[in-house]
């Protein structure tokens, strides 16, 4: 049987019209771009045209687009880098940021905080929406960074991200800092990506996520704003990511990402009816309860607590019967921690242990929602058989 | 058409066969064909003289036996349990269920000996992160043993 895949936010295929643009690269024009023979113009000019097509995506200048080797380590670069090169001029610098980020964010936090940053974790409501007025709260003389999610990759709720840049805008006056970043890897397959619509300084995407090839990614930086690298080599990238240029990759991102940006419209309307679809079948199972904002939400997400099961059993049998999806329950994690977007909620880990999460995408079709819908209660009831728990 | 269709799909399937499950083989099969779980229909009609359960729900894994142990004897005779819990968590209770009640039944001076590296043993094995949090049948059982001793 065909597999029915929906996890499209954790990854998604190379799309055929991305992979057929970047194949030459990968076999006949793989020249390093720092050369200057043929071989190496051929690979400049493409990187610098991938450069203008993302910037013509972001209506902003090519010179703003630092290209990386995937999402967390845009963020890396923008969160160390920033707090590097503006410790200096402060006695007790603070950085904030919401507390249902990316563990790349919030890992690259933590580490700072224990070089001495003051760390301040902005609440949300239980829709997963941040609390603008502890942003307001939080906002002091030494804040050297904001950096807030566009939409999360659990919940999909979005964040007021203009509203937000508006805020920091007006607390700044005439300064540079803070400077505002947001991650934006989730969002740039259904949401308006023009950072100056957005009045963002930093802006991260990533390739892995809008069908174009894995570690790919791009780190926005609004011209002018200084900070330091993070990786140390050959200087590419105006010096800001050393290494060689991950040509046929970034080339991807740059086809994906006009794609995607041409195809929005079409998409959101797609997935979103589909998603609606599967979200009001899923609801009948007794004892369900959908997460996430119920209106500013990305078109694509479903997360969704089943009580009385736990998350991996039900991965399992997903799995069994050939549909991939995803949970926050402690038991599928490396942590062993459960969920912290949903901890910030307000769920219980009880229920945290039994949340599910489908992502929809491209190639998602009605057939595979009709099978889910199939599938998804019998799963259920034999786990509840089995449970130890019985709320119903 | 459909010979070309067939071929496709076995081609699948070896590849699907060759990459290997997260699990042991024997908790791949406790896991999707439990053993001895106490069915909704059985509730009211199973008899069993000793109870006792293990875990906390915040912790992810909940699990609860009942057992007819043999008065004269003293060996555990029948036995039912639920779980609440991640795969290796349903498997390894299921698994101690026919330990203890295999070759006409376990006696309960042994049965409260039951280490949870006996469990994992006879499971072939468990990811490494998951031996402490998911292996509880043996305090559950030892739990049931208890209230039966007490009574």
């Amino acid at each position: 049987m065909k597999r029915v895949y929906l996890d499209y936010a954790a990854a998604t295929p190379v799309r055929p019209e991305v992979h057929q643009f970047i194949k030459p690269f990968a076999t006949n024009n793989f020249g390093n771009p720092s050369a200057i023979y043929l071989e190496g113009r051929i690979a400049k000019q493409a990187l610098e045209q991938s450069r203008e097509m993302v910037a013509k995506n972001l209506n902003c200048r090519p010179h703003e687009i630092i290209f990386t080797n995937g999402g967390t380590e845009s963020i890396n670069l923008a969160i160390f880098g920033i707090a590097r090169a503006y410790k200096k001029f402060f006695k007790e610098p603070r950085l904030i940021t919401s507390r249902i980020e990316h563990p790349a964010i919030l890992e690259p936090m933590k580490q700072l905080a224990k070089e001495g940053f003051d760390i301040k974790y902005i609440s949300t409501n239980k829709f997963g929406e941040v609390n603008l007025s502890e942003l307001k709260k939080y906002l002091n003389p030494q804040t050297i960074l904001v950096s807030i999610m566009y939409a999360n990759n659990e919940i999909g709720t979005i964040q007021p991200i203009e509203k937000i840049s508006t805020i920091i805008k007006k607390f700044r006056k005439n300064k540079y800092l803070p400077f505002f970043h947001t991650d934006a890897c989730q969002a740039a397959n259904y949401l308006d990506i023009n950072v100056n619509h957005l009045n963002v300084d930093f802006m991260t995407l990533n390739g892995g996520k809008i069908y174009a090839p894995k570690a790919s990614g791009i780190l926005y930086k609004k011209s002018g704003l200084s900070i330091d690298p993070i990786i140390f080599g050959g200087g590419q990238e105006k010096n800001l990511r050393s290494g060689t240029e991950n040509l046929t990759s970034w080339m991807g991102l740059a086809k994906a990402l006009d794609l995607t940006q041409k195809e929005k419209a079409i998409e959101i309307k797609k997935v979103k009816q589909l998603r609606d679809y599967l979200q009001k079948n899923i609801l009948k199972i007794p004892q369900t309860f959908i997460n996430g904002h119920p209106t500013k939400r990305l078109p694509n997400n479903i997360n969704v607590i089943i009580s009385d099961v736990e998350g991996e059993s039900l991965i399992l049998e997903l799995d069994k019967a050939g549909i991939a999806a995803s949970t926050g329950s402690a038991c599928h994690s490396q942590s062993l921690e459960p969920s912290h977007v949903l901890k910030s909620l307000g769920w219980s880990r009880e229920k945290i242990h039994g949340s599910l999460r489908f992502t929809l995408g491209k190639y998602t079709t009605k057939k595979e929602i009709d099978y889910v819908i199939k599938m998804l209660p019998k799963i259920v009831q034999k786990l509840r058989n089995l449970s130890a728990i019985k709320t119903i | 058409m459909k010979l070309i269709k067939k071929q496709k799909n076995k081609k699948a399937d070896i590849i699907q066969n060759q990459i290997p499950w997260i699990y042991s083989d024997v908790v791949k099969e406790h896991f999707f064909n439990p053993k001895n779980f106490l069915k909704l229909e059985e509730e009211k009609k199973f008899k069993f003289n000793a109870y006792g359960e293990a875990g906390s729900p915040a912790c992810g894994d909940l699990m609860k036996f009942w057992l007819w142990i043999d008065p004269k004897t003293e060996k555990i005779k029948q036995c039912r349990w639920r779980t609440f819990g991640c795969g290796s968590a349903i498997a390894s209770t299921s698994v101690l269920s026919i330990m203890i009640t295999e070759k006409d039944g376990m006696k309960i001076n042994e049965a409260i000996k039951i280490k949870p590296q006996d469990i994992i043993k006879r499971l072939s094995g468990l990811p490494d992160i998951k031996i402490h949090c998911s292996v509880l049948g043996d305090q559950a059982l030892r739990n049931a043993i208890d209230n039966y001793l007490k009574k």
